[in-house]
């Protein structure tokens, strides 16, 4: 492998960055808006939320990317691959996002909420300041947990044609005829990426199980 | 928005497709089976004397679970002929399924072990309980029961990742998807329709696994 092979290999590795940046942030709003949606005791948002949630956790990642990438392009939107691409992943860290939080806003201890309740502060106070504030703290390790998965997910986006670290992977090992050397880079990559990630997120859990005895 | 929704090759493929789910269960279930024999395995090495062989198998956990399964598949089908062993794409799929699987299945079936406490089963002792009688009751019952649920919503992950599976074109039922598209190009109506499908196939695992846990797995409640 030369030298342009490993740095075609680092450009790929940027927009796997850029992906998973981009899902996991606006991935967050969308989940905080179903999250919220989950917890409103609204029966039919409620009910909207749960279903958007069973639909993307009931169906595999690649299939999701295939239905929105193909269904963008016959709504008439002439959109870059990495725009809808973007858009895939945006809708599933939304639904798997909001099914994490809803189950950490759920676990803010009940008392919380009618305190703030007694202290009559309305929807938006007591969100933003009582239960949200615990609720992430709960939520940490299983959203660090998901944002692994998410970074590993992005390497789908190869098998729509969008050039992300694995594609040039893939790239790489047709021109030299080396695939376990350069799959074994790729994925060392990964990892590299993975790795302390899930680290620290195992470490907050433990701090977390220790904080709750 | 001017596009007309032309469904008839999906309706004519619709036995290929329900062949492709076929498929897809055949892959779930074979490499459910080969992740627990991984996972009851690499419970027994984790926490054997032999330090190097918990480390081997720390590293593996850690090495799978930090790494794309796209990347795996593609490593096992590349890896696989250079030591001389010529398998089918569906055979590979498998192996693959069965040690990503493996990994996640030692970490949830560890737990489940470590939940035993040694009290109880000195309790039984005490009570003249058969060794037997206190694995069934004692260790294995409740361990299963603190393993079910984690254990099989990660099989359902797994059913979903076969689709992944496509991208090597083992015979499940993305890549039967995938060959219709390929003749017909109403790309929108054959993968709307494959994920409903999928959509389906999960819902009845779930159900199947729900039945379980209520049939041998849940206290009877009274």
């Amino acid at each position: 492998m030369d030298k342009n092979q490993f740095l075609f290999l680092l450009s790929g590795l940027k927009w796997t960055l850029a992906l998973s940046a981009i899902g996991f942030a606006l991935g967050s709003v969308a989940g905080l808006g179903v999250a919220l949606a989950r917890t409103s005791g609204r029966r039919w948002l409620e009910r909207g939320a749960a279903a958007y949630i069973a639909l993307f956790q009931g169906t595999p990642l690649l299939m999701q990317l295939f239905v929105v990438y193909y269904g963008l392009a016959l709504a008439g939107l002439k959109l870059d691959p990495w725009v809808s691409v973007s858009i895939g992943f945006t809708l599933h860290a939304g639904a798997f996002l909001g099914e994490i939080w809803r189950g950490s806003i759920e676990a803010v201890p009940r008392g919380q909420v009618e305190a703030a309740k007694a202290l009559s502060l309305g929807y938006l106070d007591r969100m933003k300041d009582v239960v949200l504030p615990q609720a992430i703290r709960i939520s940490l390790p299983a959203t660090i947990g998901f944002l692994v998965q998410l970074i590993k997910g992005t390497s789908l986006a190869a098998i729509i044609g969008f050039t992300e670290l694995m594609r040039a992977g893939t790239i790489v090992s047709n021109q030299n005829f080396k695939p376990l050397l350069v799959l074994g880079l790729v994925c060392a990559l990964y990892f590299a990426l993975c790795w302390p990630l899930s680290l620290y997120g195992a470490w907050l859990e433990r701090r977390l199980v220790t904080a709750a005895r | 928005m001017n596009y007309k929704f032309d469904f008839g090759p999906v309706i004519e493929g619709l036995p290929e497709l329900l062949w492709g789910c076929a498929g897809t269960l055949g892959l779930a279930l074979s490499g459910m089976v080969l992740a627990l024999i991984i996972g009851i395995g690499g419970v027994l090495l984790r926490d054997s004397r032999l330090a190097p062989l918990r480390w081997l198998v720390i590293a593996f956990v850690e090495a799978i679970r930090n790494t794309p399964f796209l990347g795996q598949i593609y490593f096992v089908f590349f890896a696989l002929p250079m030591v001389g062993i010529r398998l089918d794409p569906t055979l590979t799929a498998i192996i693959a399924l069965g040690v990503n699987g493996g990994a996640y299945a030692i970490e949830i079936i560890r737990g489940g072990v470590q939940s035993i406490n040694k009290g109880q089963v000195e309790a039984g002792l005490a009570l003249g309980l058969s060794r037997t009688l206190i694995f069934r009751l004692i260790v294995l019952k409740p361990a299963l029961r603190a393993i079910f649920p984690s254990l099989t919503s990660q099989f359902i992950m797994l059913t979903l990742t076969t689709s992944i599976a496509s991208a090597i074109s083992a015979y499940e039922l993305t890549s039967v998807g995938q060959a219709i598209e390929t003749n017909t190009f109403r790309s929108f109506e054959v993968y709307g329709v494959v994920t409903l499908l999928y959509l389906a196939m999960s819902w009845m695992l779930m159900q199947m696994f729900a039945r379980i846990n209520a049939r041998f797995l849940l206290y009877p409640v009274k």
